[in-house]
């Protein structure tokens, strides 16, 4: 009898030690992330990646986003010509929660080899964990050479280019109905008095409508809409110097422009004759999700919705977004027609890992090749860059080809959302919770003195 | 496994003791007769104003759900200009649902996620079952020095909340090589499982009549044998009802697996797809309820064949009924 109990104890454990031995041989594919380190000089020229393929034959690169489906297959369909030229394996992975998990992953010692950081406070926080690593010399060449300096800056920290530019987006823009402006005789407005004449216009023409809609929800990032709003106002109003100061903390948050640029806001977003079409009052725009913001545009409730480029993805299968279609923006105006601010956002590429597979890759992404490979095969359109060598021909949508002008316009402005470069505490935080409390009926001062008190001392 | 010799037992105890044992019968009647506290509760609850009660209760929380299940039905366009109860006007489509399952526009198929979801889940139950079942024998029947201070030890870590040791246990596998492979999941579910399914178990052994195990020992069976013989068929209930638990919890997580499994895309189970299907700007949310549906399916199919076990499992003792 023990020994019947004996043996098959012996039996349950080799099955268990079994069990775990073949389970450990399928689920030991653990990542090959490295560690950083201050690399020696390197003057490989890895603009050559594609003669590289007796180096890099069989290596693995991981790559760690924010873009998930279905934006993430023209991502994938873009590496193509690298990964035939060089045999290098792309191991792509996207993620929704990327802001939270690429701090955390640093922390725990499982980073990517590159990730895409559409944040320069992120970079930044990026960068002060030591594991970045500076851009190689072939990556700061071409940097300078397709990338306007304005870019350049937004991918370095303390003057140290650790991140070239991948993709932007333009955020200064105001989405119509084409049909609905030429059945109403409206013109598209130049400047920002036309604009608000315009407004005024449709609100006495049209009573069932309003002229403008807006959402702000966005889950736990709701408010960013409004920060969008006011940085693209006060672009305009207060001018590009004093938007780098206001962003970068040398003028307080509550500056008297600041003020006077969110008073201009409020003219549109918080006058109940001009709000929330489609929707209900003023407050109902705090809790629209931005994604159902502009909708009311194609049932006719609503005329006017400024949202960034990227918004083109939100309208529902088959409507047509071209300049004599259902939906198309113009370019937000400015006061008048001497400047171009340019409001915008985009993606850096921050290494984590020196090898020649991964400095190779970060040489292809910087190129006008990835950039117009990247064109063709986003082939519903919803993605630009601001690589100067970017041929707008290859880009499917109007709307992007739009994008792609205004970003390479000479004369435009272009100035990163500042939210994203505010530390996070208010570009993350505060900024966004008190724009949603202003568009509830906080004032606009109380507004911009919370923000302001809520930054962090440093 | 000798750490405990079995104490010699008066005959007439141990007689009774065989008896008990004697047949699954005997222990059935067992069942029917105490019904003294259930019973109580039972009248307590089927009065009218409680029936009423729970009517309303189950509206309440039942409504939300109804409208989700209607919304999987609608376009896209309806779903974003007008709330669920329109939907009798505006009509129902599969398409949502077919878009889900068969994968659209760089959309892998939901399906595909599923048997990472089996993988993940299955160990992810059975370990700390058997893991804390062994535990709660030890616990409950076999006498160690500290066992009393152990024991409350073992439960007091049910109060010490899963995040907290998130990213230690993260920078743990990671050390060990196992970083972003299913062991990691399947050792932390487990060990988060565990403290709860000790104490669980324990209870339910604690309950079983010493003089059954006596009664085993008296005819020569070991630990071994009374644990594997004796024990677990009595306590099935209870191991099913915490399997469902834990099966659900392993089920729905995203937290732990979006945490552990950073870097490996390929082992990501249904929750993480879930959490992605929207689109990177949320473009796509009228696909979430669908999906949700999906991948609900299985836990509500597990949990309705089985919760026979569950409701005994969680209002009964060992023999007791």
């Amino acid at each position: 009898m023990a020994l019947n109990s004996k043996r098959r104890a012996a039996a349950v454990l080799t099955g268990i030690v079994a069990v775990s031995l073949s389970a450990a041989a399928c689920g030991g594919g653990s990542s090959d992330s490295g560690s950083g380190g201050t690399a020696a000089e390197d003057t490989t020229d890895y603009s050559k990646w594609c003669d590289m393929k007796s180096e890099l034959q069989g290596k693995t690169v991981s790559i760690y986003t924010s873009i998930v489906t279905p934006e993430d297959a023209p991502h994938k369909a873009s590496y193509k010509e690298f990964e035939d030229c060089t045999g290098v394996t792309i191991k792509y992975e996207g993620d929704k929660d990327f802001e939270k998990n690429l701090p955390q992953r640093a922390q725990s010692g499982n980073l990517p080899d590159v990730a895409f950081v559409p944040q320069p406070g992120l970079l930044q926080t990026m960068v002060d964990t030591g594991k970045a690593i500076p851009a190689s010399k072939t990556v700061s060449d071409e940097v300078d050479k397709y990338f306007g300096a304005d870019w350049r800056k937004y991918g370095s920290v303390d003057d140290e280019l650790y991140a070239a530019p991948l993709g932007a987006n333009v955020k200064s823009y105001v989405w119509y109905s084409p049909k609905k402006f030429t059945e109403k005789g409206y013109k598209v407005p130049t400047t920002w008095a036309e604009l608000m004449d315009l407004t005024a216009k449709i609100a006495t023409d049209d009573p069932a409508a309003k002229p403008w809609c807006a959402g702000f929800g966005s889950g736990t990032a709701t408010g960013w809409p409004g920060t969008d709003w006011l940085e693209d106002v006060l672009l305009r109003t207060a001018g590009k110097d004093t938007y780098d100061q206001w962003v970068a903390h040398k003028i307080p948050f509550n500056d008297p422009k600041v003020v006077e640029a969110l008073g201009k806001v409020a003219a549109i977003l918080k006058d109940p004759k001009y709000v929330n079409g489609g929707f209900g009052d003023v407050s109902s725009i705090a809790t629209t999700t931005f994604q159902d913001g502009g909708q009311p545009i194609l049932q006719s409730k609503c005329y006017m919705h400024r949202q960034a480029s990227f918004y083109a993805s939100n309208w529902p299968d088959g409507t047509k977004v071209a300049e004599d279609g259902d939906v198309w923006a113009f370019y937000l105006p400015a006061v008048d027609s001497s400047s171009k601010p340019v409001l915008g956002g985009g993606e850096f590429v921050a290494t984590f890992r020196d090898a020649p597979e991964v400095k190779a890759f970060a040489a292809f992404l910087a190129s006008p090749d990835w950039a117009n490979a990247k064109a063709k095969a986003t082939t519903g359109g919803g993605w630009v860059s601001a690589n100067k060598e970017l041929d707008p021909a290859n880009l499917v949508s109007p709307i992007d080809q739009q994008s792609a002008k205004i970003l390479q316009d000479p004369a435009a402005v272009f100035r990163f959302d500042g939210s994203d470069m505010m530390p996070s505490a208010v570009g993350a935080g505060t900024f966004w919770s008190e724009m949603t409390n202003w568009v509830k009926g906080q004032d606009d001062k109380t507004t911009l003195d919370n923000i302001e008190k809520s930054w962090p001392a440093s | 496994m000798s750490t405990a010799t079995p104490a010699p037992v008066p005959e007439s105890v141990a007689n009774e003791a065989v008896e008990e044992a004697g047949g699954g019968q005997e222990l059935e009647t067992g069942k029917k007769r105490g019904k003294s506290a259930a019973g109580n509760a039972a009248r307590a609850v089927s009065s009218k104003w409680a029936s009423l009660f729970a009517v309303v209760m189950a509206l309440a929380w039942t409504t939300p759900t109804f409208g989700l299940f209607v919304t999987s039905f609608r376009e896209q366009k309806d779903i974003q200009s007008t709330g669920w109860w329109n939907a009798w006007r505006t009509g129902f489509t599969m398409d949502n649902y077919k878009q889900v399952l068969q994968g659209a526009e760089g959309q892998p198929p939901l399906t595909d996620f599923f048997v990472n979801s089996f993988v993940i889940v299955i160990p992810a139950v059975l370990l700390p079952l058997l893991l804390a079942s062994l535990a709660a024998y030890a616990f409950a029947w076999i006498d160690f020095p500290f066992r009393n201070a152990l024991f409350v030890a073992v439960f007091a870590l049910q109060i010490v909340p899963l995040q907290i040791a998130l990213l230690p246990l993260v920078t743990m596998f990671q050390d060990l090589g196992l970083g972003g492979s299913y062991w990691s999941l399947w050792l932390s579910h487990s060990a988060f499982a565990l403290p709860l399914a000790v104490f669980l178990l324990h209870n339910f052994m604690k309950e079983i009549p010493a003089s059954l195990l006596e009664a085993a020992r008296v005819d020569g069976a070991g630990h071994v044998r009374i644990f594997f013989q004796v024990l677990l068929p009595l306590i099935a209930p209870a191991l099913a009802s915490f399997g469902i638990f834990q099966f659900l919890w392993v089920w729905n997580d995203l937290l732990v697996a979006l945490t552990m499994l950073g870097g490996s895309p390929e082992l990501a189970p249904l929750t993480m797809i879930l959490n992605t299907i929207s689109g990177t700007l949320g473009n796509r949310w009228y696909l979430l309820s669908a999906a949700a549906f999906i991948s609900i399916a299985l836990p509500v199919a597990v949990f309705l064949s089985l919760q026979r076990y569950f409701v005994r499992g969680l209002l009964a003792g060992g023999t007791k009924g």
